[in-house]
């Protein structure tokens, strides 16, 4: 463990109050390794050039080091062509790509968009954008009590012209871990092209995307070790090219005439402009780093830590956590009595205990579990059941704190 | 920057037990701002009479520092002429961005809710409430309404 953690430079950052960082804030974003940031800074004094045009030497070096960034992706998800990924900023840009250039396109009035109750906004906000602008219909299907889908609701959900199909692979919120693969293909049953939104779940768990049966599956770089405006989007080979572009510029076309143009190829169609290349570079090099680790051992070790913070939490008179589950990805989200979240992350933070609090970008869920705010540890394979017990001893701290007198 | 700073017992105890605080029915609402960031939000009702500040009213449910904030933001308000209540609020507004110096004389109790200024996350947190009454007592007192006929 303490090798890991000297893959990261900045878990040995001093805090401001002068003890080290407990860093559990990872959900929202993870830290970098050493060999991602060292990419980053190679890249710039040794291969920067732009992509895909240039003859010269550095430009033939970029553009190898961008698709290759693209196999080793395509590999990590168990995607069969590098074709089928795209280059994003993030998960937000990914699923807005399939809303504008799949859905916007394909939708009448009184089709459905089913989602779950436990998305996040950029699974939710596209989806509610596109249903009103075609006169379709949204259609949640709910969780149950213990933070899981309700299976029920979902085929319930299913039981009508639905054109599409939009679910979290891993809730940032309860950290459920959703059965996508059979969700899926009861989805497909019904006859809906169906969008995974694997923000949480490529860094916790093992994706394989063949075997989840996905038409597209969106994921941010920055999450699992990645540069921020990193990312990307699955899709399959022939929904990708029956798409019309997203976005419209230079190196997304074939030949541009005085009145119309034609499209690159998959996945070029979909890249216009200069792509972040540093940040695909980085991307590959932190998917290299997760395979040597070795996402089975990421997501148990994540799981187990998860589900031990929850059972600490639990342990702390006054906190109430969210979601009874058998197996978590990583985050964890509860109230303190008493305590708003945003004076317990305050708190904390004078302790040197990076956590999050608010809405978490999920006020529909929030909504149905009866808060306005939730405070949330994250953790990465990088964490450790000690951190954890300092989280437990600052709540405890925080209790005393607040509740005094 | 120790938790203390930011939390002085003056601002607990009234994030505690705050001033002014209860239901109020939705017709007597008069502004309903939120905080987006944390979904902190703050109900206001303010009457006028005689051209100040008669009796101030909130609802809500926020942190301890913007509870606090509207609890002590009441407590010096109430029975204060009008304009005089809107140039605090715009003076402290200016404090909040660092523009201003805070002055202990001027705001009594509410130097604990200045403080939170060294804080640049939780300064909307301070402010809500301000912005609130602001925009209360500008319906309430504005010349067509009738209580300031």
């Amino acid at each position: 463990m303490e090798e890991i953690r000297q893959d990261f430079p900045i878990l040995h950052e001093p805090t401001p109050g002068g003890g080290r960082l407990v860093y559990l804030d990872n959900a929202a974003t993870s830290q970098k390794p050493r060999s991602v940031i060292d990419a980053l800074q190679d890249y710039y004094e040794t291969t920067n050039a732009n992509v895909h045009r240039g003859v010269h030497v550095l430009a033939e070096k970029a553009t190898q080091a961008y698709e290759d960034a693209r196999i080793k992706v395509a590999e990590f998800i168990g995607a069969p062509d590098p074709r089928s990924v795209i280059f994003t900023r993030g998960t937000t840009e990914a699923i807005n790509l399939v809303a504008w250039s799949w859905a916007r396109p394909r939708l009448r009035p009184g089709d459905r968009i089913v989602v779950t109750r436990m998305e996040h906004h950029s699974n939710f906000v596209p989806w509610q954008a596109m249903a009103r602008a075609a006169g379709a219909e949204l259609v949640i299907a709910d969780i149950r009590d213990d933070g899981t889908l309700d299976p029920d609701a979902f085929q319930r959900a299913l039981d009508g012209p639905v054109k599409l199909v939009a679910l979290a692979h891993v809730s940032n919120v309860l950290g459920t871990v959703n059965p996508v693969a059979d969700l899926v293909a009861r989805a497909r049953e019904a006859g809906a092209v169906t969008v995974v939104d694997g923000a949480q779940g490529t860094p916790h768990v093992p994706v394989d995307v063949e075997a989840i049966g996905c038409d597209f599956y969106a994921l941010s770089g920055h999450k699992m070790l990645g540069p921020t405006g990193s990312g990307a989007l699955y899709g399959r080979l022939e929904r990708l090219e029956a798409m019309e572009p997203f976005l419209y510029g230079g190196e997304m076309i074939s030949k541009v005439h005085d009145d119309h143009s034609t499209w690159a190829e998959i996945p070029h169609k979909f890249e216009a402009g200069t792509p972040h290349i540093a940040g695909a570079i980085g991307l590959g090099e932190a998917v290299d780093y997760l395979r040597r680790l070795g996402p089975d051992r990421v997501h148990r070790w994540e799981s187990d830590l998860a589900t031990y913070t929850a059972a600490r939490l639990r342990e702390v008179p006054g906190v109430r956590v969210f979601g009874d589950l058998p197996e978590r990805g990583g985050a964890v989200s509860f109230v303190t009595e008493g305590i708003h979240p945003h004076d317990l992350a305050q708190y904390l933070d004078q302790l040197g205990i990076a956590i999050r609090a608010g809405h978490l970008c999920a006020q529909p869920l929030l909504r149905r579990l009866g808060v306005t705010a939730v405070s949330r540890a994250s953790v990465a394979f990088y964490n450790t059941a000690e951190e954890i017990g300092l989280l437990v001893d600052g709540l405890h701290r925080a209790r005393s704190f607040f509740l005094r007198g | 920057m120790d938790s203390e700073d930011l939390y002085q017992e003056v601002l607990l105890d009234h994030a505690r037990h705050p001033h002014r605080y209860g239901k109020l029915r939705p017709e007597e609402i008069q502004v309903d701002l939120e905080n987006p960031l944390c979904g902190d939000r703050v109900c206001v009702h303010a009457d006028v009479e005689e051209g100040r500040v008669a009796r101030i009213r909130f609802d809500g449910q926020g942190c301890a520092i913007s509870t606090a904030s509207a609890s002590l933001l009441g407590d010096w308000a109430e029975g204060r002429p009008v304009e005089e209540v809107r140039a605090h609020i715009e003076w402290f507004a200016k404090v909040m961005r660092g523009e201003a110096e805070p002055d202990e004389e001027k705001l009594g109790d509410l130097m604990a809710v200045a403080g939170v200024r060294r804080f640049p996350m939780r300064i909307k947190c301070a402010t809500l409430a301000w912005h609130a009454l602001r925009q209360a007592i500008d319906q309430t007192a504005s010349p067509t309404s009738p209580d300031s006929a």
